[in-house]
């Protein structure tokens, strides 16, 4: 019985990892053949540094991730102050609801409904021009403004009322008081709510093919295609990529937190 | 017997115009009112306490008066200035919070100089009135530290420090002592009221301690349910309770119900369970009324002996428990009422003990009529 | 990261007394406001739209709602995915699939969240960090990891025949059983983490209470631990069960061509068939179908928590 929990819990554990170590380990393999071991071998490595598509795609991803999450940021903490201190207001149940809604709608009828208001914007209006970064990056923006405002809210929930109520009782206008004190004490909620926003929407296949256009394939959508013809150790070198800059990220960040205790 | 006094107590004649008017004010959220017609005048330089349990309203009242709340009805004067239409930030209050509220991103200085700084007051005038308030509350060494990395004394004071440098007319205080813990709770009272001394603001502080109202405060305005019941300076208020809740809310107290059975110009006697209770006359009390007489459990003596006092009664000690300074006896009458009574452990005197029968005495003057 | 965000709004809140904020507080007001309405809401209006036009062989693929003032919409589309059973056995399959891999993710879940929130202060941080970094990896590349181990001469196939208890490889890919295993394992960090949430909050003198007035372990867990408990399994099965229902990327790449699930259908319809007037309907048709019992779900987790 006491053995019971440490087992599963090992199991467990072994699950989460054995596949993550699997691409990895595979990743150094000589052999094309991505699970029949022939030897170490980093060439891997340098074909995806020479693959044109995947740099292309990388670029791409990396700079619609930058800027929705950060146009992500912006909007979900409006959304989320306007949730949680403008009180009642004629419209908070609507927008209350398209706040959290995208949360639980399915990616597919995201990217599908996403795709055809732009189809008709470009007949009705001619804007936006044809897809591409920037249609991905609207699309993408609009289903990580949720998580943000989820993230920003619970956090502004927290925080004490009379903070701000102090700063205005000292002389301080309504505006004055967001940027000297309620931006400051929820900075960690938004910089957590920046990185998940940069994270999802680097990871995000669905929406973005949807969505996207000729030239702006997302590194998702390149990855997505070569698995779907079969394993390719390239993608396997870039998963293990992926997972040292992530593992490093989170081994700072714990570092960073706990020197700030 | 007592040296002349030369407090200043502006509000018993009344001479002067008072500083702060609340007339007829209340608060309604939805169908309940918070604070229900209320109206109040207190004096420059006074410190004086609002006292009520949760719930009674004395928190709203305190943040209609910083511009947190806008009243339903009512209107605030401060300095025979209408505070109606003034916003929170340009009010000549400043609150100190229960919370403390003291921004976690800013070092104590940066606290307590942020409100300097939206005056726009010069850098070298912030930095000499900050050190000014530092040392006031002595907190010198502690300029750069963080409200996280100070015990909760010291955050205290940085909030009081923080809510006096810009020298508000009125300072309201929303349970100031309420975090700390009993003995520093009892040391900061003492310099809460020497600071208020120092430099005449007049203060008004929202608390639940009744000890706590008692020492500081020059008048206390009791709150219930969402009125002010009564107010009048600490004396006052234990001594000549207006009515059975404030009798109640304040101290211990025994409450004997009954009658008014005779009214004679020099006293009025009350039919109870126990007997005719004698007490000192009191106007607007007519005949057969419902009434309490409310009598302080240190008012009452205990003797073996039968005592000649004006009410006297005889009891069984029910249980006792013993102080240190005094002794509680719960002493039961032959009416069934059980009576608290506290004895000063002095010298000498043998202590009573489980079932004894004792006799107890009061002088009429020591009775309080109540309504109800 | 909960679903169930009912944040109280509207509480206390500083009045705005004669300050003239009022076309600034609309203007905060409006920016997300009108983003999401016109990103979010006004595109299942079109949706709406076109899923009761005719398919027509035209960039766009679709034909007119109004022509001439007459107004040409029908719902033939949606009488096309009744007359069809693969709509409905997808959308039904969708919600077996969710349903198994929730318990299955649940009975993996629970034992590995309690034993973090159980155990020592440096550990646990560790375990929870293990736990959340797969979560920051790309999806993706977890879910292709699954192909390399499962396919015919994958690694797991070779590790049994090497061991000699197998001695011709197992069909694994393509199956449900890989769909299932894929979903559990991407799935799982979502499970643990409002799990653990909830445990690790469990006060410690509970059980020994319990302990104390002679339950034993077992009793103890059933009649403490997971009622207090249930606040963290309803988030955590939500967290899984919602997307799971619409998922496409598991079934696609693990899945075999029997594997149905109503988010490929609707993938399938409009890349491979390029029907957009159906993939439409099949969209509106889940929004109604998905959000709907979504909902309740919501209200139920309310009324637990």
């Amino acid at each position: 019985m006491r053995l019971f929990l440490p087992i599963v819990a090992g199991l467990g554990f072994l699950f989460l990892y054995v596949p993550i170590a699997s691409l990895v380990i595979f990743s150094f393999n000589e052999s094309k053949l991505v699970t029949v071991w022939g030897g170490f071998s980093t060439k891997w490595y340098g074909e995806l540094f020479r693959d044109p598509q995947i740099i292309d795609a990388f670029q791409i991803s990396l700079t619609i991730a930058a800027i929705s999450a950060t146009l992500a940021v912006a909007l979900g903490t409006l959304a989320a102050l306007v949730l949680v201190r403008f009180g009642p207001f004629w419209g908070r149940p609507v927008l209350s609801g398209m706040t959290t809604a995208p949360l639980v709608m399915p990616e597919v009828i995201t990217g599908l409904s996403l795709l055809l208001l732009f189809v008709s914007m470009e007949r009705l209006v001619g804007w936006p021009a044809g897809r591409g970064m920037l249609t991905i990056i609207i699309a993408h923006t609009v289903f990580c403004m949720a998580y943000v405002a989820v993230v920003v809210q619970s956090r502004l929930v927290d925080m004490d009322d009379s903070l701000e109520e102090a700063a205005m009782d000292l002389g301080a206008r309504r505006v004055r008081v967001f940027f000297d004190i309620t931006l400051p004490v929820i900075a960690p909620a938004l910089i957590s709510g920046w990185l998940l926003a940069f994270t999802l929407s680097l990871d995000d296949l669905v929406v973005a093919s949807f969505v996207s256009g000729p030239g702006s394939s997302t590194l998702p959508m390149v990855i997505f295609s070569k698995v779907r013809l079969g394993v390719s150790p390239d993608v396997n070198a870039l998963a293990s990529l992926i997972i040292l800059v992530v593992a490093l990220g989170i081994g700072l960040a714990a570092l960073a937190m706990r020197k700030r205790r | 017997m007592a040296a002349p006094d030369t407090y200043p107590r502006p509000w018993r004649d009344q001479t002067d115009p008072p500083f702060i008017r609340i007339k007829s004010i209340t608060k309604r959220f939805g169908d309940f009112a918070a604070v229900d017609d209320v109206s109040l005048d207190i004096w420059q330089g006074e410190l004086f306490c609002l006292l009520g349990g949760s719930g009674c309203g004395k928190s709203t009242l305190l943040r209609m008066l910083a511009g947190f709340e806008t009243p339903t009805a009512g209107v605030v004067e401060i300095d025979g200035q209408d505070m109606s239409r003034v916003p929170p930030f340009a009010r000549p209050t400043n609150m100190m919070f229960q919370s403390y509220a003291l921004f976690p991103h800013m070092s104590v200085e940066k606290n307590i100089a942020y409100g300097l700084q939206r005056d726009g007051l010069g850098r070298a005038e912030v930095a000499g009135r900050v050190a000014e308030m530092l040392k006031l509350v002595q907190l010198d060494g502690l300029a750069k530290r963080k409200p996280h990395q100070l015990s909760g004394g010291q955050r205290q004071r940085v909030a009081l420090a923080r809510s006096l440098v810009k020298k508000p007319k009125l300072l309201l205080l929303d349970e100031p002592l309420g975090a700390l813990d009993k003995k520093l709770r009892e040391e900061t009272q003492f310099e809460l009221m020497t600071i208020q001394d120092q430099l005449g603001v007049t203060f008004i502080v929202v608390t639940h301690d009744q000890e706590e109202a008692m020492t500081l405060s020059t008048r206390i305005g009791v709150m219930d349910a969402g009125r002010i019941v009564q107010v009048g300076e600490p004396r006052d208020i234990y001594e000549r309770p207006g009515s059975r809740f404030v009798a109640d809310f304040i101290g211990s107290v025994n409450l004997f119900e009954g009658e008014v059975e005779a009214a004679a110009p020099d006293f009025m006697r009350i039919r109870t369970a126990e007997g005719g209770i004698l007490v000192p006359p009191e106007a607007g009390f007519g005949s057969r009324e419902k009434v309490a007489v409310a009598v302080r459990p240190e008012k009452i003596r205990l003797s073996r002996e039968a005592v000649g006092a004006d009410n006297a009664l005889t009891a069984v000690v029910e249980d006792y428990a013993y102080m240190g300074d005094c002794t509680v006896y719960k002493l039961k009458l032959p009416s069934g009422r059980v009576v608290s009574v506290t004895e000063t452990n002095g010298f000498g005197a043998e202590p009573f003990t489980w079932d004894e029968e004792v006799h107890l005495g009061w002088p009429a003057a020591a009775g309080v009529l109540v309504r109800g | 990261m909960t679903i169930s965000t009912h944040v109280s709004g509207g509480g206390s809140h500083l009045p705005a007394p004669a300050e003239g904020l009022g076309w600034g507080r609309w203007a905060v007001i409006a920016v997300p406001f009108l983003f999401l309405l016109v990103f979010f809401l006004i595109p299942f209006l079109v949706v709406g739209g076109i899923s009761l036009r005719d398919p027509m062989i035209a960039r766009p693929p679709y034909g007119p709602l109004f022509e001439d003032g007459a107004f040409l919409g029908d719902l033939e589309n949606y009488l096309f995915l009744l007359s069809d059973s693969l709509y409905i056995t997808a959308y039904l399959n969708s919600l077996k699939i969710a349903a198994i891999s929730t318990v299955l993710t649940l009975m993996i879940g629970y034992p590995m969240a309690y034993a973090i929130a159980r155990s020592p202060e440096p550990r646990r941080s560790i375990l929870l960090m293990l736990v959340v970094l797969p979560f920051w990896t790309s999806f993706l590349l977890r879910v292709y990891a699954w192909i390399g181990l499962l396919k015919g001469n994958g690694v797991i196939n070779n590790l049994l025949l090497w061991l000699g208890v197998i001695d011709q490889p197992l069909v694994m890919l393509q199956t449900d059983f890989a769909v299932y295993v894929g979903i559990v394992y991407t799935y799982l960090p979502f499970m643990i983490l409002p799990l653990y949430a909830n445990l690790v909050k469990l006060d410690g003198s509970l059980l020994e209470a319990s302990s104390d007035l002679g339950a034993g372990p077992v009793t103890t867990f059933l009649r403490v631990t997971l009622p207090l408990s249930l606040p963290g399994i309803v988030a955590g099965c939500m967290l899984v069960f919602i997307p799971v229902i619409g998922e496409f990327v598991i079934p696609a790449l693990l899945g075999g061509p029997d594997t149905l699930m109503i988010g490929r259908v609707l993938w399938d319809e409009f890349f491979s068939n390029r029907d957009w007037t159906v993939a439409s309907a099949v969209a509106i048709v889940m929004l109604v179908a998905v959000v709907v019992p979504i909902l309740g779900l919501r209200r139920i987790a309310e009324r637990v928590s």
